[in-house]
C-alpha cells in the first residue's frame, strides 16, 4: 500500500515536473519541425512556436493535452496537403497561429485544424488563408473558438467549405470571428448549447450561420452581410436570435434568415436591411418576432405554408417593397402593434395606436409570386389602386391578415 | 430659336400658373418633410407624386400653353422667323419653365431641410432627372396633339386621354397581358414593354434605386443583367433621349406642313 | 416682285384656291378683292408661308419661299384680326418684335401718330379692338420693308385713324413699295388701289386696273362694277 502511494506521488511529481515549454524554429531551438516536437511532448506541455515559415501538415495530436502557441508571424503552410492539425485530446489550447493553403478535396473535409472528440478546447486568434475547411470540430464540447479570421477562395459551393464547422458539439462558445468567401460561415450540425456572438460573416457562398438539428443555441451581435442567405435555421428548436444585423443578401434565393421546420425560437433586436427576402419562414411553430427592424427590403417577410402560432410584435416595417408575403391560411399567427412606413390611417384619440387595422399583405404580390415579371409593375398607379380596392374589399387576400393595433412611432429599444 | 425660348420662358414666368405650380411642389416638398421629418418616406411619396403628376402637369400646361399662345404664334410666322424655332422655341420655354418650377420647388425644401448633408441626395437627384425628363416628354407630346387638332376641347380631351393611357391603362394592359401569357418566358417582353411607356421607364428608373432588392429576387438572365448592372440604368436613361427626341422632331416635321 | 404660279390649296374637302396665277409688279397698291371665303387671306397667308400651299409655286423676289423664312425680311404684314399675347405689354410688344427683326426708330413716330402713348404701358389683353388693331399698324409700318402686306386694315379704326392709315399707305407707296391690301370696304379700296385682283371660289376672275374693270364690265362705279362680276359668275 505504501509502495504504490509512494509510486503515484512519484509519478505526480514527475508529471509536474516534466511539465515543461517546448520552443520550435528553424534552428537553436529544442525542435525544428512541430509535430516532433508534439511527439516528444508529454500532456501538459507549452509548445512555443517561434516566428517563421513551417511547411508542415497533418500534425497529429493524440491524447495530449498541449498548449500551442506561435509566436506572431508564425505561418504554418500545409501546402495542399491534407489536415493543418489534426487533434483528439482534452484540454487543447492551440493559439496565434496563420495557417494556410488548405488543401481541396472532394471526398474529404480538410480543415486547418480538425479537433475530433476534444474537451475543453481553445482555438484563438487563428489566421485561415486559403482555406478549404477552416475549423472542423467533430464530436466535442466546452470549448471556444476565438478572435479567428478564415478566408477562403473558393468559386462554388462544391469546391468550398466551411469556415468552422460543429458536428454533434456541446457548448461551444464562437465569438468575435471574422468568415469570409466559404460555403457556410458557421455551420453547426446536431449542436447544442452553444453560444455565437459578434462573428463578422460575409460573402459566403451559402449561408452566414447555419442551423441544422441543433437546438438550444443562441447568436448574437452577429453580422451577416451579403451572403448567399445571412442565416439558415432549419430543423433545429429554441434558437434565440438577438440582436444581430443582416444586410445586402441580395439574389433569387437570398434571405436574411431562412427559417425552415423550426419551433420555439425567438427573434429581438435584429436589424434586416436591404436583403431580397428578410425572413424567409416556411414550417415554422410558436416563434416570437419582437421589436426587429425590417428596412429596404425586397420582401421583409416572405410566410410559406405549416407555420403556426407565430407573433410578430412591437416591429418596424420601413419602406419595404413589400412588407409581407404570405401563402396559406392565417393559422393563428398573429400580428400585432407593429410600425408600419406605408400605414396611411390616422390616430384620432391620440393613444399611439392607428385607429383603423393595417393590411400587409397587398394584393400585388400574390400577382408577383403568380407572374414574377410583373415585379416590372411595382409602385405604378394601377397597381395602387388596384392594391386600394382589394384594401376595401379583400377577395385575394387572408381577411383577417391584418394588423389591429398599428403603431403610429418606431419602435425603439 | 433662342429669342422665342427667352420671350416664352419669360411669358410663362410671369404667368400665375408658374407660381401655382411652384408652389404646389414647395408645399408638397415642405409637408412632406417637415410633417413628416423623415427623408426615405419623402422620396419614395415624391416618386409618387412626380410618376403620376409631372406628366399630367406637363401635358396640360403644354396643350393650355399652345392654344393660348396661338395669337403669339400666328404674329411670330408672319416674321422672319423657321418655323421650327417658333415652335421649338415655345416649346423649350414650356418645358423649362415647368422643369424649373419642378426643381426650385421641391428642392428649397429640400435643401433647406438639409439634404446635401444626407445619403438621399442620389436618390433625390434622379428623382428630379426624371421629373425633368417626364415634364420635357409630355410636354411635347402635348404639344403635337395641340398642333394635330384646331380644335382645342378636342386637344384638351386627346392630351387627357394620353395622360390616362399612359399613367393608368397601359399598366392594367401590360399586367393583363402579362398574367394572360405568363407560362411564356416574359422578362423580356416585360422589359421591352416598359420602355414603350415613359412612365414605366421612369419608374424603373426610380426602382432601380428604391427597390434593387427586391428586384434582384427574380430568376431570368435578362433581368439580371438589366436590374443587376449598369445596363439597366444606361438604357432606360437612352430611351428617355428617345422618347424626347421623337416628339420634338414630329414637333419640327408636323409644323412645317401645318396652315395657320 | 411676286410670282405665283397655279395655286392649289385645300382644306379638308373644301378646295380653297384653285389653280392662282398671280403677278405682282414692284410699286404701287394691289388690292385683293372678293366675298366673304373666296380665299383672299389665304393667298395672302400662302405668300407669308403661314399656308402651305398643296401645289404651286410662290416667288418673292425671284425666289421660291419653300421651307424658306429669310425673305420675310422684306415683308412686314398687319394680320386681319389683331391677336395679340394678351399679357403682355404694348412697349413690351414692340420691343419683343424689334429684338427679333431688327432695330427701328419709326415705332415712335408712329406711336405719336396713333396716340399710343397712353397705353404702352398697358396689358395687351386690356385694349379695345380699335386700339388693338392700331398697335397693329405700329407693330406693321415700323420696319421698313419693300413689300407691305395689309389683311382688312381698316377694321375698327375711327375716322382719324383712318386718315392716318391712308396718309401713310400714301406715303409708302411713295417710297416706290408694293403694298398688298385686302379689304371689304370698297370705297377704301377705290380710293388707295392702283391694281386689283377679284378672286371668287379661289379662281381669279380680273386682273387690272380700276377703271379697267370698270370698261370691262360698263359699269359707272366700282361696287356695281363688282357686283356685275359676281352676277355674271352666277353667285
Amino acid at each position: 500500500m505504501k509502495i504504490r502511494l509512494c509510486i503515484l506521488l512519484f509519478l505526480i511529481t514527475t508529471y509536474f515536473a516534466a511539465a515543461k515549454t517546448i520552443t520550435v524554429c528553424e534552428a537553436g531551438c529544442d525542435f525544428n519541425r512541430i509535430q516532433t516536437a508534439v511527439d516528444s511532448s508529454k500532456s501538459g506541455d507549452h509548445i512555443f512556436i517561434k516566428k517563421g515559415l513551417y511547411k508542415e501538415s497533418n500534425i497529429i495530436i493524440y491524447k495530449k493535452s498541449l498548449h500551442i502557441t506561435g509566436e506572431e508571424g508564425t505561418i504554418i503552410d500545409t501546402q495542399q496537403n491534407g489536415y493543418g492539425f489534426s487533434v483528439e485530446a482534452t484540454d487543447i489550447v492551440i493559439k496565434n497561429l496563420i495557417i494556410k493553403n488548405i488543401e481541396i478535396s472532394y471526398t474529404k473535409e480538410y480543415a486547418a485544424i480538425l479537433l475530433f472528440k476534444s474537451y475543453d478546447f481553445v482555438i484563438e486568434n487563428i489566421t485561415v488563408e486559403n482555406a478549404f475547411f477552416g475549423f472542423l470540430i467533430q464530436k466535442s464540447k466546452d470549448g471556444l473558438v476565438h478572435n479567428n479570421t478564415i478566408s477562403g477562395e473558393g468559386k462554388a459551393e462544391a469546391d468550398s467549405g466551411n469556415a468552422i464547422h460543429l458536428w454533434h458539439c456541446e457548448n461551444v462558445n464562437i465569438t468575435n470571428n471574422d468568415v469570409r468567401r466559404m460555403r457556410d460561415g458557421i455551420y453547426l450540425e446536431f449542436g447544442s448549447n452553444s453560444y455565437i456572438s459578434n462573428n463578422y460573416s460575409t460573402g459566403n457562398m451559402r449561408y452566414g450561420l447555419h442551423f441544422m438539428f441543433s437546438n438550444e443555441n443562441t447568436y448574437e451581435n452577429n453580422t451577416f452581410e451579403a451572403n448567399g442567405a445571412g442565416v439558415a435555421v432549419m430543423f433545429s428548436k429554441k434558437i434565440k436570435m438577438f440582436n444581430n444585423v443582416f444586410k445586402k443578401n441580395w439574389g433569387t434565393a437570398s434571405y436574411g434568415i431562412l427559417l425552415k421546420e423550426i419551433n420555439d425560437a425567438e427573434l429581438k433586436h435584429n436589424i434586416f436591411e436591404d436583403n431580397t427576402i428578410g425572413i424567409n419562414a416556411d414550417g415554422t411553430n410558436r416563434i416570437t418576432y419582437t421589436a426587429n427592424t425590417f428596412k429596404n427590403n425586397g420582401y421583409a417577410i416572405k410566410v410559406h405554408g405549416a407555420c403556426y402560432d407565430n407573433i410578430y410584435s412591437k416591429n418596424n416595417f420601413l419602406y419595404n417593397s413589400f412588407d409581407l408575403s404570405y401563402s396559406g391560411n392565417l393559422n393563428s399567427n398573429k400580428f400585432e402593434n407593429n410600425y408600419w412606413s406605408n400605414y396611411t390611417g390616422y390616430d384620432l384619440d391620440k393613444n399611439g395606436i392607428g385607429d383603423i387595422p393595417y393590411r400587409p399583405v397587398k394584393l400585388f404580390s400574390y400577382l408577383v409570386n403568380r407572374t414574377p415579371e410583373s415585379i416590372v409593375l411595382l409602385r405604378s398607379l394601377f397597381i395602387d389602386i388596384i392594391d386600394f380596392s382589394e384594401k376595401v374589399s379583400p377577395v385575394f387576400t387572408p381577411e383577417n391578415l391584418i394588423d389591429n393595433q398599428p403603431l403610429m412611432t418606431l419602435v425603439t429599444w | 430659336m433662342f429669342k422665342i425660348l427667352k420671350y416664352s420662358f419669360f411669358d410663362l414666368m410671369r404667368s400665375s400658373w408658374s407660381y401655382v405650380y411652384f408652389a404646389f411642389y414647395l408645399l408638397l416638398g415642405i409637408v412632406l418633410l417637415f410633417l413628416n421629418n423623415d427623408l426615405s418616406k419623402a422620396v419614395i411619396t415624391l416618386m409618387n407624386v412626380i410618376i403620376v403628376l409631372v406628366p399630367l402637369i406637363g401635358t396640360i400646361f403644354g396643350v393650355m400653353y399652345y392654344y393660348n399662345s396661338k395669337e403669339f404664334t400666328e404674329l411670330l410666322l408672319a416674321q422672319p422667323l423657321k418655323r421650327s424655332s417658333i415652335f421649338l422655341g415655345q416649346y423649350l420655354g414650356v418645358a423649362i419653365s415647368l422643369s424649373m418650377s419642378l426643381i426650385l420647388g421641391l428642392g428649397l425644401p429640400f435643401i433647406a431641410y438639409g439634404l446635401f448633408k444626407s445619403n438621399a441626395i442620389w436618390d433625390f437627384s434622379l428623382l428630379l432627372i426624371v421629373g425633368m425628363f417626364l415634364t420635357f416628354i409630355f410636354s411635347a407630346l402635348a404639344f403635337n396633339i395641340a398642333l394635330s387638332n384646331e380644335n382645342r376641347i378636342k386637344g384638351f380631351g386627346y392630351a387627357i386621354l394620353m395622360w390616362l393611357f399612359l399613367a393608368i391603362i397601359y399598366d392594367g394592359l401590360f399586367l393583363m397581358s402579362l398574367i394572360l401569357f405568363e407560362d411564356y418566358p416574359l422578362d423580356k417582353v416585360s422589359l421591352i414593354g416598359t420602355m414603350l411607356n415613359p412612365i414605366d421607364l421612369s419608374r424603373t428608373l426610380i426602382l432601380l434605386k428604391l427597390d434593387i432588392s427586391a428586384l434582384l429576387g427574380y430568376t431570368g438572365a435578362v433581368f439580371k443583367q438589366f436590374f443587376g448592372t449598369n445596363f439597366g440604368l444606361i438604357i432606360s436613361l437612352f430611351a428617355l433621349l428617345i422618347w424626347v427626341a421623337l416628339p420634338v422632331i414630329r414637333i419640327v416635321l408636323k409644323s412645317k406642313r401645318k396652315d395657320f | 416682285m411676286v410670282e405665283i404660279t397655279n395655286l392649289y390649296k385645300k382644306f379638308g374637302k373644301n378646295d380653297v384656291l384653285n389653280g392662282i396665277n398671280l403677278s405682282i409688279k414692284e410699286g404701287g397698291i394691289f388690292a385683293v378683292l372678293g366675298p366673304n371665303g373666296s380665299g383672299k387671306t389665304t393667298i395672302i397667308k400662302t405668300i407669308l408661308g403661314m399656308v402651305i400651299p398643296d401645289e404651286g409655286t410662290i416667288k418673292v423676289f425671284e425666289s421660291n419661299i419653300k421651307n424658306n423664312s429669310d425673305y420675310r425680311h422684306k415683308i412686314d404684314y398687319l394680320p386681319q384680326i389683331a391677336n395679340f399675347p394678351s399679357n403682355l405689354k404694348v412697349n413690351e410688344l414692340i420691343k419683343m418684335i424689334k429684338d427679333l427683326r431688327g432695330h427701328t426708330e419709326v415705332d415712335k413716330d408712329l406711336i405719336e401718330t396713333f396716340k399710343l402713348e397712353p397705353f404702352l404701358n398697358k396689358k395687351l389683353g386690356t385694349l379695345s379692338g380699335g386700339t388693338k388693331q392700331k398697335v397693329n399698324i405700329v407693330l406693321t409700318f415700323m420696319f421698313n420693308s419693300p413689300i407691305i402686306i395689309l389683311d382688312e386694315p381698316t377694321t375698327g379704326l375711327d375716322p382719324i385713324s383712318l386718315i392716318r392709315l391712308k396718309e401713310l399707305i400714301q406715303a409708302e407707296k411713295a417710297k416706290g413699295k408694293t403694298i398688298i391690301i385686302t379689304s371689304h370696304i370698297m370705297s377704301f379700296v377705290e380710293e388707295v388701289a392702283d391694281e386689283i385682283v377679284f378672286i371668287l371660289e379661289g379662281k381669279m376672275y380680273f386682273k387690272g386696273s380700276i377703271s379697267e374693270l370698270k370698261t370691262k364690265t360698263k359699269q359707272q362705279d366700282f361696287e356695281h362694277a363688282i357686283a356685275n362680276i359676281l352676277t355674271e359668275n352666277h353667285v
